[in-house]
């Protein structure tokens, strides 16, 4: 599995993909998109947005760590 | 489970709304009982006389403290929950396209209830413009929002009453149409950074707009954790200021600086607060307690406005998209809009 975390590397944005890090464990690669041409390319508005295999599932709000975890095992 | 799922998930909601209902009643008794609570507290059992000079700090702290707490918390749960049925994707729909003038009117509402954080500015600014939202209406969104929010409109009704918390509200509103309007009569297109309009952009949609209550009652909920946890630091820390002014300084004493008579504090009001950074949160209490010391409504508005709608953090954050020309337009006729107001109100009332 594949997650991204969309944001231009604000306070939250850094949270959020540190919270998708502690929700996936070793079960996902997690990288961060902080290119702005990318991020909108992904349709994201509101950041940080979080990603699962390439589908845009949240944004503009840093997920709990247990949302992510629901999200991912969804 | 899967096959319950749905009177579950009724059920739960049922519950949630009713657990809501309760805890507002309960904050309405409370607030009602609030200023006689106060006032035991202050009297009966601190001792303090509030004639004097420490007594009538305190008592205006442990007063105004919870109140404004306690509203801020009602409020940021209603707007969190009003918010929920908007979404960044939506408004930039609504306003694609749309002619200029009816589009500003359109945009500076819609910035209030649209989710906002400047930190997400230039993304929302790039989806905006590409998509065919004019460069004018985008900029009347990217004023109201910031300054016309609820943590504002809380403390002003709190503090100065309702009076001038719609006063604030509706001038907010005008200046975002208005300069809006203006910047795009101005043609500043070619200042947008080349790049922004050669940008691909793509479309998605995450929040659903089928959300059950259950789900926008704990967004409310979420964005009262998130902001009032966040700003109340910034409430308690102005609200003891303002009290330390409103029990030291002498009655009268801003009226020689910040008064009707002296024309140069609106611009200097202004020039002062566009660099400031700080939430309403910190600054209303603080100006509220200079009103009352003898500064005039008009300028502590233009100071009001120009700390909390005119931000530079969120015009560097701007700068990638925008070139020098037009983040000085943007600054300079938001500033003239908020010098407008500040000597209108002077001079009116």
């Amino acid at each position: 599995m594949k997650i991204e975390i969309y944001g231009t590397g604000c306070a939250k944005c850094k949270k959020l993909f540190e919270n998708a890090q502690a929700a996936a464990g070793s079960d996902a690669l997690v990288s961060k998109v902080e290119d702005i041409q990318q991020i909108m390319n992904a349709g994201v508005m509101l950041t940080p947005a979080i990603a699962i295999d390439g589908e845009v599932k949240s944004a503009g709000k840093v997920l709990s760590v247990d949302e992510i975890k629901k999200m991912i095992s969804k | 489970m899967i096959a319950s799922a749905p009177k579950d998930e009724h059920n739960s909601e049922l519950r949630r709304i009713a657990l809501v209902v309760c805890a507002v009643v309960l904050w309405a008794v409370l607030y009602a009982w609030l200023e006689t609570l106060a006032r035991w507290l202050t009297i009966i059992v601190l001792h303090l006389d509030t004639a004097s000079q420490f007594g009538a700090a305190v008592a205006f702290f442990i007063y105004e403290a919870p109140k404004v707490l306690m509203l801020l918390v009602l409020v940021v749960f209603g707007v969190g929950v009003v918010r929920t049925f908007f979404t960044p994707e939506q408004t930039r729909k609504m306003l694609a396209g749309r002619r200029e003038s009816a589009g500003n009117v359109l945009a500076a509402l819609l910035g209030v209830v649209t989710p906002f954080c400047s930190c997400s500015a230039v993304p929302l600014f790039i989806g905006f413009v590409t998509s065919g939202v004019p460069l004018g209406v985008t900029f009347s969104f990217l004023v109201s929002a910031p300054m016309v929010n609820e943590i504002a409109l809380v403390l002003l009704f709190s503090l100065f009453g309702w009076k001038i918390a719609l006063l604030y509200m509706s001038t907010g509103l005008a200046i975002a149409m208005i300069s809006g309007w203006v910047i795009g009569r101005l043609k500043m297109e070619r200042f947008v950074e080349d790049w922004v309009y050669k940008m691909q952009v793509g479309s998605s949609d995450c929040a659903s707009p089928h959300q059950s209550w259950d789900e926008r009652i704990g967004l409310g909920l979420d964005a009262v954790r998130d902001i009032v946890g966040k700003v109340w630091p910034y409430v308690l820390a102005g609200i003891a200021v303002g009290a330390g002014i409103h029990g030291y300084v002498p009655e009268n004493f801003m009226a020689s600086i910040m008064g009707k008579s002296a024309w140069w504090a609106v611009p200097v009001a202004v020039l002062i607060g566009i660099p400031m950074y700080s939430n309403a949160a910190g600054i209303i209490p603080v100006v509220q307690a200079l009103l009352e010391k003898g500064a005039a409504l008009g300028t502590v508005l233009a100071f009001m406005m120009a700390v909390i709608g005119l931000s530079l953090p969120e015009t560097i954050i701007l700068r990638k998209v925008l070139k020098p020309q037009l983040i000085a337009a943007f600054i300079g006729v938001v500033g003239c809009g908020i010098l407008i107001v500040g000597y209108l109100f002077n001079i009116l009332l």
